[in-house]
């Protein structure tokens, strides 16, 4: 009996098993979330352009980037979470206060601005650190961790700062951070808010971080039993969109010139509403970062269309919230299809 | 006997699958019909059609002498047909009473009644003759009383048919005797019984007749003075099975021991536990459900925590304190409840089969080598002979067979030398039981060495070169495979039960 290809795989036997016209039917399967959100952004934006002559102008275009910059880097982080099942609560305060560190560092022990915005993603990375030790370690249950977090966050947000903001206007260079163009015209928010999508896409889609994300999220002990330590991965995911809240965090900071203690609640919702929007599952296991991106775009540009037809701010919401819905509904919709 | 249920003609297909092609039966009353097949022969098809959860395409469906269409779960229960899923659908946390009763809750004043609810229940399961708590919560009971419970709800409908799905894939052999003798007791109740099994000893026990699928279509029926076993096994499989020749510990080379367990417990079951497990064995673990089998291989691998441990692999002391240490030891644990531990369901053959390995794909930087991953699970597809239209296909569309050797493949695949496996055959049909049975024997063969915990005592003998019988969390004994026969084994695997009530 020859039986050594069992032990140990023979690649010159290797034939391709798959058809082809599967692997594109999958792949295609997996796009169609994708596209469904994309084709609903293009129909948005159409819709929008023909309701408003000033919709489609490239400062109006680039101030609905500017505003997506901020809740779009959150996204991305708590994109990671989501996909292992969980949840992130404390990225909106928790932003603030990697706002408020950043003001301490810069402003009140006047250390260099390198340092200084480094401390502050580190103060982002911090509390992702502690959240995933406290979900991995001692099992608490993500929601309630980071709900905790993002009540601690906002506290010494408050009491670090003494419930004053941080004006950053003797500190050189701060505002460029987010306001400066090094491509002329686009602020230099919207580029951070794109170079961290990439990284994050190439986390996520290309190495082995991005495999134990999937994994976990689609069945943890199973993911455990074959041997990767779980634990250590979900503090490392945690930690990584920690990070993110960091990346806001200054972002905020530079945009507003200004760290403002009281701001960053609801952050957290606005954030995962994106990500949902994008197709990713709260269940766990499924999403992706290009649909987090596009999420994010949908929920800012539905905002400034509907500012621009001069709809009331509280009408807005109104409007955010059915579109989540929908999102929601037709993703069950086609996983049911799928399904049977 | 009366004819209870005429089945004839009964086609269905999906998109691409002829499921059923003109599938036929008969069922009496008080008859115990067993429907065998392999997987994807078109049982669960024909009893989804029979319970109203497909509709099919072509065929009649006769009970009582009367046509009868099934197009729902409802009109299936009103017509008194019952199924009981493979996999249980019992609320873990409502009591006895409140599962059985659940949408018909006796109400005063439009408040459920607990009080009547138990005495419904009570008097129920008196007429069955189960003997269990009504209310007890459903999560506390062993998985044979929730078969139990799972049978006394179907029957409270005041099921004519009874449909059974595997019932004992998770009992032991005495939980199983209990579910026989309820069985006998429907029997002179009247009620027709339709029964699913893969365990061809089952047959000769209970059925009064057998009847074949394969691929879709209906091959023949045995009486209960005809069913032979090889014939069946003939019908269900189209060809010629040999049964295998018993392996002996003597005939087994090897001195080496791979893995030593020394004093192993655990804080609520296992005392003391201490074996060698040697190159080249399949060493295989018997005993009853609860005696610690499953117990034993989760400590080793540091699943659970245990204490005292001293544990050797190739010789060397090691210390293993999360299933990572393990794997890094070589020791893979291939899990007896391979959907929800052994498998990502959701995600592609391909994934699966590289999890445990993921580290072995990654260059600088952590970035995957997509590539020669894809290249890798390829191999194990063709060499392990994986039924999956492609490496990209999801996991959970796979047969039972076919998942265990993807399960099997991500530890071939991590390079590991040493594995446990918890129940390799479990609900997986004859034609893949033999062919993962020889694939043991193939890995054995090639140096590997073999833990396999298996409730299945002929399994055990077919392909152990020695045996630890368990009970109570202990050890009771040590067999080599030609000084043991089912009679030996099940002598020691009660052995705690003696102690107990000498």
């Amino acid at each position: 009996m020859n039986a050594s290809p069992v032990l140990e795989g023979n690649p010159k036997t290797d034939q391709p098993v798959s058809g082809r016209s599967d692997n594109a039917l999958t792949f295609l399967r997996a796009k169609l979330q994708q596209s469904l959100a994309f084709g609903t952004l293009i129909v948005l934006v159409i819709f929008f352009s023909i309701a408003s002559e000033n919709f489609f102008q490239w400062s109006n275009i680039s101030s609905i980037l500017l505003a997506t910059a901020v809740i779009g880097i959150l996204a991305l982080g708590t994109t990671f979470v989501i996909i292992t099942g969980g949840i992130d609560l404390s990225i909106g305060t928790g932003m603030t206060l990697a706002a408020v560190m950043t003001g301490i560092f810069l402003v009140n022990m006047q250390l260099p601005l390198l340092v200084g915005v480094i401390g502050g993603l580190l103060t982002g990375a911090l509390m992702g650190f502690i959240n995933g030790v406290n979900i991995a370690i001692l099992k608490l249950p993500p929601f309630i961790a980071t709900l905790a977090m993002m009540m601690i966050a906002q506290g010494l947000a408050l009491v670090i700062s003494g419930v004053r903001p941080i004006y950053f206007s003797g500190v050189d260079g701060f505002k460029d951070i987010a306001l400066g163009t090094l491509i002329p015209g686009l602020p230099n928010a919207v580029l951070i808010l794109f170079i961290l999508a990439i990284v994050a896409y190439l986390l996520l889609s290309k190495t082995l971080f991005g495999r134990y994300t999937f994994a976990i999220g689609s069945n943890e002990e199973a993911t455990r039993l074959s041997g990767v330590n779980t634990r250590k991965w979900l503090i490392v995911v945690y930690t990584v969109a920690g990070l993110f809240t960091g990346f806001a965090g200054v972002v905020i900071a530079s945009r507003l010139d200004s760290a403002q203690p009281q701001i960053g609640m609801g952050y957290e919702l606005q954030a995962i509403a994106a990500v949902i929007i994008g197709g990713t599952s709260l269940l766990g296991g499924r999403g992706s970062i290009m649909g987090t991106v596009i999420g994010a775009l949908i929920m800012s540009v539905l905002i400034n269309g509907l500012r621009i037809m001069s709809i009331q701010t509280e009408w807005q919401n109104v409007v955010v919230g059915v579109v989540i819905l929908i999102a929601v509904f037709t993703d069950t919709l086609r996983q049911r299809r799928s399904a049977s | 006997m009366t004819q209870l249920l005429k089945v004839s003609g009964i086609s269905k297909s999906f998109p691409g699958v002829q499921a059923l092609e003109n599938v036929q039966f008969e069922l009496n009353r008080g008859e115990v019909l067993t429907l065998v097949g392999e997987n994807g022969a078109g049982k669960s098809s024909l009893m989804k059609i029979l319970s109203g959860i497909y509709a099919k395409d072509a065929g009649t469906i006769v009970l009582e002498g009367a046509e009868v269409e099934i197009d729902s779960p409802k009109t299936a229960q009103q017509l008194g047909i019952s199924i009981i899923h493979q996999e249980m659908n019992l609320m873990p946390h409502l009591t006895v009473a409140q599962n059985i009763y659940i949408g018909r809750e006796p109400r005063t004043f439009g408040f459920v009644s607990e009080r009547r609810l138990n005495r419904q229940t009570a008097e129920l399961l008196d007429r069955l003759g189960i003997h269990l708590n009504p209310r007890k919560r459903v999560g506390d009971l062993t998985v044979a009383h929730q078969q139990m419970v799972e049978i006394a709800k179907a029957l409270s409908f005041d099921a004519k048919v009874l449909i059974m799905d595997e019932p004992t894939s998770a009992l032991t052999e005495s939980e199983t005797e209990t579910l026989f003798s309820l069985i006998e007791g429907l029997k002179l109740r009247g009620t027709g019984i339709i029964y699913i099994s893969h365990r061809m000893e089952e047959l000769r026990r209970i059925a009064d007749r057998v009847t074949v699928l394969r691929d879709g279509r209906y091959i023949g029926s045995l009486d209960k003075g005809e069913i032979d076993i090889p014939t069946v096994i003939e019908m269900m499989v189209g060809r010629h099975i040999e049964e295998g020749a018993r392996p002996t510990a003597r005939e087994h080379a090897h001195d080496d021991v791979v893995l030593k367990v020394e004093g192993l417990s655990t804080r609520h079951l296992l005392k003391n536990i201490n074996f060698e497990l040697k190159r080249g064995e399949i060493l295989g673990f018997a005993g009853l459900m609860g005696a610690g089998r499953t117990e034993v291989a989760r400590a080793i691998i540091g699943a659970d925590p245990s204490e005292g441990a001293t544990i050797f692999v190739q010789g060397k002391k090691v210390k293993i304190s999360q299933p990572a240490d393990a794997v890094a030891h070589g020791i893979g644990y291939l899990s007896e409840d391979r959907k929800q531990l052994g498998l990502l369901l959701e995600r592609d053959v391909n994934t699966n089969v590289l999890l445990a390995s993921l580290k072995d794909y990654t260059g600088p930087l952590g970035f995957m080598r997509t590539g020669k991953g894809k290249q890798k699970s390829r191999c194990y597809v063709e060499s392990l002979r994986i039924k999956t239209p492609s490496i990209h296909a999801v996991t959970k569309n796979l047969s039972g067979g076919n998942q265990q050797k993807v399960v099997i493949a991500k530890w071939l695949a991590r390079d590991c030398d040493i594995l446990i496996f918890d129940e390799p055959t479990r609900g997986i049909d004859v034609g893949a039981k033999e062919e993962i049975y020889r694939l043991l024997n193939d890995l054995v063969e090639q140096g590997k060495s073999i833990v396999m915990i298996s409730s299945e005592l002929p399994e055990v003998l077919r392909l152990s070169h020695r045996i630890v019988v368990m009970a109570g969390g202990r050890i009771t004994g040590i067999l080599n495979n030609e000084d043991a026969s089912q009679a030996k084994i099940m002598d020691y695997a009660t052995n705690m039960i003696d102690e107990k009530s000498n």
